[in-house]
């Protein structure tokens, strides 16, 4: 009887100090944890502080173990699970390369509308699509974009964000 | 951020015009002095020289010389261990770094305050492989509760006083000062200890008084209660130890105990059921299955207190206390999750039951005692004596009878002899129990009673050792020699590593596969050659009066004590099953009793 697996968004609000993201993500590969995605970057220059967002799975254990473990760690100033605490907002940027001719390529250019993704470079035979969304979205995207020519695709890892006037 | 791997540089602590301007190695040993330490252990080298200089300077801080840095951390964690102080490691870079990875991780994993201070290359060399160069902070962030590259002499002051504060409270643990070279000879602004405040680190040592009194509740109502505790009792300090036992005697509920934290309550008491888990007694193994309430008290509920997870102590409610908000519902979910310290938990239980006049179940308790006499006439302990042969259960015996009343501190080795000494040795008082629990490093005794012996000159230090363990830090011995640290190696020789053979025997059909300690050294020659004295006991005849030889010479001693080659040591819980399925000695003889699945654990 195993628990099932789930897919959680955490915040890791982190003291910008030397090796503070080795400390995290090697959190996770010494205990064996799942990193779907992560991004990191400074959010407040003067508070010396950045904002670590990670997309695990794991059984809601694992999860726990999670947080707690991510709480323990020196530099770390808050921790909060997006999928477990008050909903918040996801969201992602992909730029996808698609090349090809002829009808692929309108048909690239038709979804791409769609998705509502930005053109930002072409060529003859190619187009960069910047892609904003949740990351279902732009998996989805990519896939359609598959049998059309799709070349190279670079994702930004998920940003994550409460709803209301709260911080985190 | 990790851009450029630089410690940013923080707006230092604002220091008094005028303030005092020291060197980094001044600086190092100022905070130390500051912070009251008296005593480190350390080994030299090229990157830590302007700090062996300015101990050179000074007379306040005694450094005392390992001889080995591996020897110099477990120095430190018995100093630790036995004190209840930080226990503090200046070692060299590259290599002298990399020989303290184990200590720090033993120190990780039993929760003993470490400060390891090593020397690295100058600032403009780190990253060019340069000569013993070594990427600590890299190598020891898995191995540390927190670590810190200083690259600019300002910082510190407070990474110093930081590094006591992280070590010493909340879970105790190893931290790592790694310090060039170039910043130990540069000028800084010195600033204390009360000037410093951590940015992030914050500690809930206060329990949630809601918790306590569901805690207590479920106590009054249990009907086969148990308390389980560990290490979290010791390091929270004497007062924690001294409330367990006012606990127990409002409650009459039994006490057993990990390895980790035998002492905090006496091995002499009525109370007590001995040591829990994959080698602990009968009694403590059925009760801890079979209790309807468990009291875990600084405990973590390790793979080898409860052997097949799913098997652990079915029908209980659980109460956990810990300081470590990480360990609640780890490995085992609980009912009633306290995190505190155990002290300030335990006094406010106490508080709690009395003035809420609670009462224990007497009848249903007078049922869990007779059940529990039950197990413990077993006498799962027993073993089969001999004239001939000295067993080493017996010579543990001895040893405790003989050492009985003096103010006795036992560090082990890591193997049979250390679960022997931990079954059979009687503890009355906290802090006197030095074993590497968590990671079961062989190699800890001996410098761990280099390190107890430091703290406490006129006590009787005894390392309880395997002859395996022991030579993995034997050179510790000349460490006691120029100290004059009148330590005494028991060394129970039994040819073999013991505990490697005897699984081999339950798991891997007696292939005796590199176990046999051949070529073994004469340990009376080499004690003699360290200028201490040798000793060896071949028959149960000649033991005691070796033993009062050993306790009565002013040198550290190598005792070889000839046992039984082929002694096993039961109780066990083979891995892969419950507390309920234990072996016992007269039922076991040479036969393969661990599952295949079994025998994937360890
Ligand atoms: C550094 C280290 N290496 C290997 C082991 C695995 N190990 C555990 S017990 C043991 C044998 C110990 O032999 P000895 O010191 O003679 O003790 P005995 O079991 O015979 O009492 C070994 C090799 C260990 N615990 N630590
Ligand atoms: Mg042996």
């Amino acid at each position: 009887m195993r628990a099932p697996i789930e897919r959680h968004t955490i915040a890791v609000l982190v003291d910008n100090e030397a090796g503070v993201l080795a400390r995290v993500v090697g959190l996770f590969s010494g205990r064996g944890y799942n990193i779907e995605s992560l991004t990191v970057a400074e959010v407040d220059h003067a508070a010396h502080t950045s904002r670590v967002t990670v997309v695990t799975s794991g059984t809601p254990e694992v999860i726990e173990q999670i947080e707690a473990q991510l709480r323990r760690l020196v530099p770390v100033h808050s921790v909060v699970n997006w999928t477990t605490a008050a909903p918040g907002i996801e969201r992602e940027m992909a730029l996808v390369k698609v090349a090809g001719t002829g009808d692929k390529r309108a048909e690239a250019q038709r979804i791409s509308a769609i998705f509502r993704a930005h053109i930002v470079d072409t060529t003859h035979n190619s187009f960069v699509f910047e892609i904003t969304g949740a990351p279902e979205k732009i998996d989805n995207f990519v896939d359609l974009m598959r049998p059309l020519g799709l070349v190279d695709v670079s994702r930004t890892g998920v940003a994550a964000i409460s709803r209301g006037p709260e911080a985190m | 951020m990790d851009r450029d791997g630089t410690e940013l540089k923080m707006a230092p602590p604002k220091a008094a015009v005028g303030a005092l301007e020291l060197s980094g190695a001044e600086t190092v040993i100022r905070a130390l002095k500051d912070q009251g330490v008296k005593h480190i252990f350390g080994y030299p080298g090229g990157a830590v020289l302007p700090i062996y200089d300015a101990i050179f300077q000074q007379e306040d801080i005694v450094h005392v010389l390992c001889r080995h840095e591996q020897g110099a951390t477990h120095a430190a964690e018995g100093y630790a261990r036995s004190t209840g102080k930080p226990g503090v490691v200046l070692v060299t870079s590259g290599p002298g770094a990399t020989n303290a990875v184990t200590g720090l991780t033993d120190a990780l994993l039993d929760s003993i305050p470490l400060i390891v201070i090593c020397g690295q290359v100058a600032t403009h060399l780190i990253g060019t492989d340069a000569f013993q160069e070594a990427d600590t902070v890299g190598i020891t962030r898995a191995c540390t509760k927190h670590n810190w590259l200083v690259k600019d002499v300002d910082d510190l002051p407070r990474v110093m006083h930081e590094a006591f504060q992280i070590a010493t409270t909340g879970r105790p643990g190893p931290v790592v000062i790694d310090i060039p070279k170039d910043v130990q000879f540069k000028k800084g602004p010195y600033v204390g200890p009360a000037s410093v405040k951590h940015r992030t680190y914050r500690v809930k040592s206060d329990p949630d008084l809601g918790q306590i009194v569901k805690a207590i509740e479920l106590m009054a109502n249990a009907k086969k209660p148990l308390f389980y505790t560990g290490g979290g009792i010791i390091n929270s300090g004497p007062v924690a130890s001294k409330l367990l036992r006012e606990l127990v005697a409002l409650t009459g509920f039994p006490v057993t105990s990990t390895l980790m934290g035998l002492g905090a309550f006496p091995a002499s008491s009525p109370e007590w059921l001995g040591l829990v888990g994959m080698h602990g007694t009968y009694e403590a193994n059925h009760a801890m299955h079979d209790c309807d309430v468990m009291i875990c008290l600084g405990a973590r509920f390790d793979d080898r207190v409860t052997g097949k997870i799913d098997l652990f102590s079915p029908d209980s409610k659980k109460i956990h206390l810990d300081i470590d908000p990480s360990q609640i519902n780890k490995n085992v979910r609980v009912d009633v999750p306290i995190v505190a310290d155990a002290a300030k938990a335990l006094k406010e239980m106490l508080h709690f039951w009395k003035t809420h006049k609670k009462q224990v179940d007497a009848a249903a308790l007078k049922d869990w005692w007779k059940q529990i006499d039950q197990w413990r006439a077993k006498k799962s302990l027993d073993y089969k004596t001999s004239t001939k042969l000295i067993k080493p259960q017996y010579a543990i015996d001895r040893l405790y009878e003989l050492t009985r009343g003096r103010n006795v501190f036992i560090t082990t080795e890591v193997g049979q002899h250390q679960m022997w000494a931990a079954q059979r040795f009687k503890f009355e008082e906290p802090n006197r129990w030095m074993t590497s629990g968590g990671l079961g490093t062989m190699g800890y005794g001996l410098p761990a009673a280099v390190g107890v012996q430091m703290a406490h000159p006129d006590a009787l230090v005894i390392d309880i050792a395997g002859e395996a363990s022991v030579q993995m830090t034997m050179q510790e011995m000349s460490t006691a020699v120029q100290y004059d640290l009148p330590i005494k190696i028991f060394i129970l020789n039994n040819e073999y590593m013991g505990m490697v053979r005897q699984w081999q025997q339950l798991l891997h059909g007696g292939r005796y596969s590199h176990s046999y300690s051949e070529a073994l050294p004469d340990f009376v020659k080499l004690a003699e050659a360290y200028g201490g004295m040798g000793l060896r006991a071949q028959t149960p005849d000649e033991l005691d009066a070796k033993i009062m030889e050993m306790i009565d010479s002013p040198k550290p001693v190598l005792f070889d004590v000839r046992v039984d080659p082929k002694e096993n040591c039961y109780p066990m819980i083979p891995s892969g099953r419950a507390h309920n399925e234990m072996i016992l000695s007269d039922a076991m003889e040479e036969e393969t009793v661990v599952s295949d699945e079994g025998k994937m654990l360890v």
